[in-house]
């Protein structure tokens, strides 16, 4: 009986193995060039909670390549008496604590405090009342809030990604929380999928799928897993990308014979082209405005970004370093723009501050694709391959803080980046 | 007088079986031959059935004809068909314009080098190249649709030349 009970929770311990090897795995390199060190007591009643709270802090304070974590052993509840000169003489610039508690209707109430060692003071202080499935949430939530008061910027741990994943003939689009944990399937195919699309309010997918034997845009319902097709005409239809009020999609239509950029409701309805060169169209990306289409035309021999008004008119050309430039995104500011160029036949993640034209090269992998910005625009997640697999990587804006998101089977590739969410 | 012609009867009659003598020790009989290749020889089964197939009458299923070629491959970063699939072009165009009611759809591909959306747009033009060679010759556009699948279902695996050359196709799909 006992035998048996053992074999229980080897057999349990099989299953958490094995659901955590579908999980992405972080590896960090590189970190910020002022790190803020910061001590994170445990949460007092923290173990009830399905996650630990305070590692899921820890882990998003230290992936953003800002913070020091300074250990400690100490569990604190968020109305403790804090000795402000002993966290300072322990390095802590920073102090972070709090508790868990059950409420009756099952929801847990996280809550906490973020302090100011240096100045004694309190900077924030929050109460999250979460289901239990939503404590991984709760946890990116404090992390943003951290991250705000001692960065400035937004917090961006409580977004999610979408990305393609390809295990043996199986296709898959998964949404995942920005750290790759909590991954969940929105669609499964045996045809390719490419190009998954947020829409601002992060409820849906747009995706080009290979289902019908040809590239077909789709926009899917998260929730209630509706799905309409935003453009199935005669040719190749891809590319998707929402205008920043969600009201229309950019999409590249073979339909004419060349590839050109049109504008089309999310319904389908509307279908309007705007693009009209002698060369190719695609990868439509709206500006942050809403008022300027950024794509890629070979008009000039080889792939180069250019940019156009929605309404209408001549297209600029953005890049000239280099002979191909593809895969434009602009920066949620809407000061910068990300590519992929190819040099020395080396495909790299650049990007180029569109106020002055300086380009920095932010990646030193060859095989580079599919640059998306974190909401607050201080991250660029892309693909890229690592042992003939692909895997995700992320890099700061300023090139200096580095991680990548990885699966133990299969190749993970096409990442987006979700927007902010309440 | 009677008697010369009796004897002209029985002396032609005599030539003639000897003639005929001469004929059956040249060539054996076709009954002689059938029993030869009897179950005496390490024969098949007598009762064997060994089927044969009709030539189809649809010259797309003929596997040795010219409309068995499908596919059309492209320099690199060429989008131009070669004069080399002219026949290959020609004959389907042929084929196309008297069968009115078949349809294709052409396939587009190219490497696994660069951009998923650039490549699709690339592999587009490979297929629509295919597409107006093919209206040049008369075909009608409602029977094609030239379509395309970028680098995302590449027929050959690997990184080098060969795979590469092999993935920078058109496919002609009925």
């Amino acid at each position: 009986m006992k035998q048996l009970f053992l074999r229980g929770i080897a057999i349990i311990g099989l299953l958490v193995a094995t659901t955590a090897h579908a999980q992405l795995r972080v590896e960090i390199s590189g970190v910020g060039a002022n790190q803020i060190p910061i001590a994170i007591a445990g949460f007092s009643g923290e173990t009830i909670a399905p996650q630990q709270i305070t590692a899921i802090i820890k882990a998003d304070l230290a992936r953003s390549g800002m913070f020091r974590i300074i250990e400690t052993g100490d569990v604190m509840t968020e109305t403790a008496t804090v000795n402000f000169g002993d966290w300072k003489s322990r390095g802590a610039d920073a102090l972070v604590i709090g508790s868990v508690q059950r409420l009756a209707d099952g929801r847990f109430d996280v809550r906490y405090k973020l302090l100011d060692t240096v100045r004694s003071t309190q900077l924030s202080a929050l109460a999250l009342a979460a289901l239990p499935q939503f404590t991984r949430v709760t946890g990116h939530k404090i992390a943003d809030d951290i991250y705000e008061k001692l960065i400035g910027v937004r917090g961006a741990f409580a977004t999610r990604i979408a990305y393609v994943t390809k295990v043996g003939n199986e296709y898959r689009l998964e949404i995942a929380d920005s750290d790759g944990e909590g991954t969940h399937i929105a669609l499964r195919s045996n045809e390719p999928i490419i190009s998954p699309a947020w829409s601002p309010d992060g409820a849906k997918v747009a995706y080009v799928s290979f289902e019908n034997k040809k590239p077909v845009v789709y926009v899917q319902d998260l929730v209630t897993r509706q799905r309409a097709v935003v453009a199935n005409h005669k040719g190749s239809n891809s590319a998707p990308a929402w205008s920043p009020d969600g009201s229309k999609l950019a999409v590249a239509l073979s339909r004419g014979g060349l590839t050109q950029i049109y504008l089309v409701n999310p319904d389908g309805s509307g279908l309007r082209q705007l693009t009209n060169t002698n060369g190719i169209a695609t990868e439509p990306q709206f500006s942050a405005d809403g008022q300027h289409v950024y794509f890629t035309s070979d008009r000039t021999g080889g792939p180069q970004i250019y940019r156009m008004s929605t309404t209408g008119g001549e297209a600029q050309r953005v890049t000239f370093n280099g002979s191909y430039n593809i895969s434009p995104r602009v920066s949620p500011d809407g000061k910068a723009l990300a590519y992929i160029s190819r040099r020395d036949g080396r495909f790299q993640l650049y990007v180029l501050d569109l106020t002055n034209s300086q380009e920095q090269r932010l990646s030193d992998t060859v095989k580079d694709e599919s640059p998306s910005f974190s909401p607050n625009g201080k991250y660029i997640m892309y693909a890229t391959e690592s042992g003939r697999r692909g895997t995700l990587a992320v890099v700061s804006v300023d090139g200096r803080v580095k991680h990548r998101l990885t699966t133990q089977a299969g190749d993970i590739r096409e990442p987006t980046w979700g927007p902010f969410m309440k | 007088m009677r008697i010369l012609s009796t004897l002209t009867i029985i002396l032609s009659s005599v030539l003639l079986f000897s003639a005929c003598s001469t004929v059956t020790l040249d060539e054996k009989p076709p009954v002689e031959e059938r029993t030869g290749t009897a179950p005496t020889t390490n024969g098949a089964d007598p009762r064997s059935v060994n089927t044969i197939t009709t030539q189809s009458s649809d010259p797309l299923n003929d596997p040795q004809g010219v409309l068995a070629k499908r596919s059309i491959y492209f320099d690199l970063d060429s989008y131009i068909v070669k004069d080399d699939f002219r026949p290959l072009i020609e004959a389907h165009a042929r084929y196309l314009t008297t069968n009115k009611a078949r349809k294709i759809v052409i396939q587009g591909n190219t490497d696994e080098r660069g951009g998923s959306e650039y490549n699709l747009a690339l592999g587009q033009k490979r297929a629509e190249a295919v597409r107006k060679s093919l209206s040049l010759l008369g075909v009608a556009e409602v029977q094609m649709e030239a379509v395309s699948f970028g680098k995302e279902k590449p027929k050959a695996l690997g990184s080098d030349e060969p795979a590469w050359a092999e993935n920078r196709r058109a496919d002609i799909i009925y």
